[in-house]
């Protein structure tokens, strides 16, 4: 066993786009900080991009003991090849034990990349992440095999660090805590623009686009709503609470409503602080997507439906009736 | 002309595969082996590139031999040649053993038929479904890597450039970077064309080309199968569902339901939160 005493430390990437942090980078930086606080090390945090200073110091209220800072202005859009010799300067020099990407496009592009390079192990798309205390220190990296239908934890014994992608959604992020206290530590990266060959052109933002994953109130319909008008039903109730409509893939698949309101295994996994699931039945390629939430209310005609398994509170009885009555009710509450 | 290399891998349905309820272990046996639907998005677009700028596609598969009838679907699909490699050396490969063997193939497959200018990888796969492969076999290459392909806008032959638009979560880029690249493959890519009758006819007498461990004189063995992989399946297990402690809400009509559950709301820091306690303006 090669002697691996020199990494020590959990090192987080926050992923931004213009400066704007992604949810899964605090949310990781949660994680790192309940593995790091195991292993008796620091929790750090990878911040790249040009004039993101702040973000580094917003990751320190998020619970970063230290942030590595590397800002240029080659380093304004991501690309593969500046970010991820960026990644590796960093990793070289601190040489953390564990690092966490959130496991979406661009983490699994760059963590894909460093990998490779450094050479080390990766797990990709895990869910529950874990560490075995001092001496062994491995990463326990568990991660949804087989349509969900089985969980598998990957090791990485022989190599350092110990790399993982992590999905969104899965989480918790530490409370936001302006009072904390951390290091900043900018480090000096040189590139040429003419040594990057890729040039981003354009970047669509998708307007129209909901953000279930960054929604903390989702008002989610399925096979039960019966076509695509009911859900006019949902965003009504979703207006009154101030949520997005969410969707079983029973419904998108029928046409019904759009997959970027799909939740679940092959949509999106979410975290909201109130869930309703209404006339879902509560298919655990479903429940994946959406068990971690706050506070969850199922809505369904069954009363023998395994959505009530994970909601906090049920209602047996016909969603047509329901569901009006509630934004009713929450309308009259409001004193609007 | 163009070189495209399609990398294709032969998985199980998954969606197929059930769980035994006595022993929780995965029942395989009766799922069909199918090509990656990702892959062949990428063959589909290969295509369709070598129809506009002309050109050779290349497809290979590493994988164990019954693997030879995803080859023979791409073949009847319109690839020139196809490659299996396979060996039990390269057995139990994670994705960094896999990646370093594709390259190797790659390589090799260069200096058989001529210089690469395209690889494309699916997105990720049904099985393994980590989406590493792809970034591993561009850096192990040295190419440029573009993932999360859903549009290929073009190619400027003479500047040797290619241009991309690139699905996010948050919207779509659009990107242009130089050949030689590797693209990954999203299924809004294109629509997979049937086989041709012709094609059909090809495949049925096709035999792919068979490289093993022997064919790569500079194999390094200590980077292939299982030794070369350093990531390990521990534990695994069935999960069960999260089990809340719920309340079921009782009540003689509907809006006694209603007005039960919405006091429950009230009951939590969510009308602070959200600001529904506030009465509305004006
Ligand atoms: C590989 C794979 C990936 C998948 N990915 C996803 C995914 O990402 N997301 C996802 O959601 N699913 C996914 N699924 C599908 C999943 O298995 C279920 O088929 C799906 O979630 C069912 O959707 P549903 O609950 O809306 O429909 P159903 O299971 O048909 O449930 C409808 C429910 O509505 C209730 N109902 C009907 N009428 C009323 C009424 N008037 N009032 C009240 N209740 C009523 C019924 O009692 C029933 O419980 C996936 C499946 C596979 C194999
Ligand atoms: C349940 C399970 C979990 C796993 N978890 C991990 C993990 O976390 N980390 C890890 O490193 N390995 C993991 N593996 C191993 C991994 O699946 C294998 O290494 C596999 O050979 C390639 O990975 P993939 O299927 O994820 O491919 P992906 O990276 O998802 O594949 C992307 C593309 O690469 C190409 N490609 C991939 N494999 C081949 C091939 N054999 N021949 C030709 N083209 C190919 C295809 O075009 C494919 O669409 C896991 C395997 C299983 C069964």
């Amino acid at each position: 066993m090669p002697d691996w005493s020199a990494y020590r430390g959990v090192l987080v990437y926050i992923e931004h786009r213009e400066g704007i942090a992604k949810k899964v980078g605090w949310q990781l930086l949660g994680q790192g900080k309940r593995l790091a606080d195991k292993l008796e090390v620091e929790v750090m945090a990878l911040v790249i991009g040009h004039n993101v200073g702040q973000l580094a110091e917003e990751a320190i209220t998020y619970g970063a003991d230290r942030v590595f800072l590397v800002d240029a202005p080659e380093l304004k859009d991501y690309r593969t090849y500046p970010y991820s010799r960026a990644s590796m300067k960093v990793i070289h020099e601190v040489k953390p034990e564990i690092v966490l990407f959130g496991a979406t496009a661009t983490g699994r592009d760059l963590a894909g990349a460093i990998a490779t390079h450094l050479p080390t192990g990766l797990t990709a798309d895990t869910t529950e992440l874990d560490v075995e205390p001092h001496p062994s220190r491995l990463l326990q990296a568990s991660r949804p095999a087989f349509s969900e239908k089985m969980m598998a934890t990957i090791l990485c014994k022989q190599y350092r660090p110990q790399m993982a992608t992590a999905r969104a959604g899965v989480f918790e992020a530490l409370p936001k805590d302006p009072s904390r206290k951390g290091e900043i530590v900018q480090i000096d990266f040189q590139i040429q623009e003419s040594e990057i060959a890729a040039k981003v052109l354009d970047f669509i933002q998708d307007q129209s686009k909901i953000n279930l994953e960054e929604a903390e109130i989702i008002v989610a319909g399925g096979r039960g709503l019966g076509g695509p008008e009911p859900f006019k039903m949902l965003q009504e109730l979703a207006d009154a609470l101030g949520g997005v409509v969410g969707a079983s893939r029973a419904a998108v698949d029928a046409g019904w409503i759009k997959h970027e309101h799909q939740v679940g295994q092959t949509g999106y996994t979410v975290r909201p602080k109130l869930y309703f699931a209404i006339g879902i039945s509560g298919a655990v390629q479903h429940t994946v997507g959406m068990q971690n939430s706050d506070l969850i209310i199922a809505i369904n005609r069954d009363p023998d439906a395994p959505i009530f398994k994970v909601a906090h509170y049920g209602i047996v009885g016909d969603l047509f009736q329901i569901v009006p009555a509630i934004t009713e009710e929450v309308r009259s509450r409001k004193g609007a | 002309m163009l070189h495209i290399v399609v990398c294709v891998k032969q998985v199980p349905d998954s969606r197929e595969i059930r769980i035994d309820p006595k022993t929780n272990t995965l029942i395989r046996i009766g799922v069909p082996a199918i090509v990656n639907f990702y892959d062949l998005h990428g063959l589909e677009e290969a295509l369709v590139l070598r129809e506009k700028y002309g050109g050779r596609i290349t497809v290979v598969c590493m994988g164990p031999p019954p693997a030879e009838k995803a080859l023979k679907q791409c073949i009847s699909l319109g690839a020139d040649d196809a490659v299996l490699v396979t060996d039990r050396g390269f057995a139990g490969a994670d994705t960094l053993a896999t990646s370093y063997v594709l390259a190797e193939s790659i390589k090799k497959i260069a200096e058989t038929w001529g210089p690469v200018d395209i690889v494309f990888t699916g997105k990720q796969t049904l099985d393994g479904d980590t989406g590493q492969v792809g970034p591993g076999i561009a850096c192990r290459l040295d190419l440029e890597q573009l993932t999360y392909v859903q549009k290929v806008v073009g190619i400027n032959m003479e500047t040797r450039r290619i241009t991309v638009h690139r699905h996010l979560e948050d919207g779509v880029e659009v990107v242009e970077t130089k050949l030689p690249v590797l693209l990954t493959a999203l299924k809004e890519l294109n629509t997979v064309r049937r086989a041709s009758m012709p094609g059909m006819l090809r495949a049925a007498q096709f035999k792919p080309v068979v490289w093993t461990t022997q064919d790569f004189p500079n194999l390094d063995r200590s980077k292939i199968g299982l030794k070369g992989s350093p990531t390990i399946v521990g534990r695994s297990w069935v999960p069960e569902q999260k089990a809340a402690n719920t309340e079921m809400i009782e009540g003689d009509d509907v809006k006694v339901k209603a007005r039960t559950l919405v006091d429950k709301l009230w009951q939590t820091d969510l009308p602070a939160r959200f600001g529904w306690d506030q009465k509305a303006q004006g």
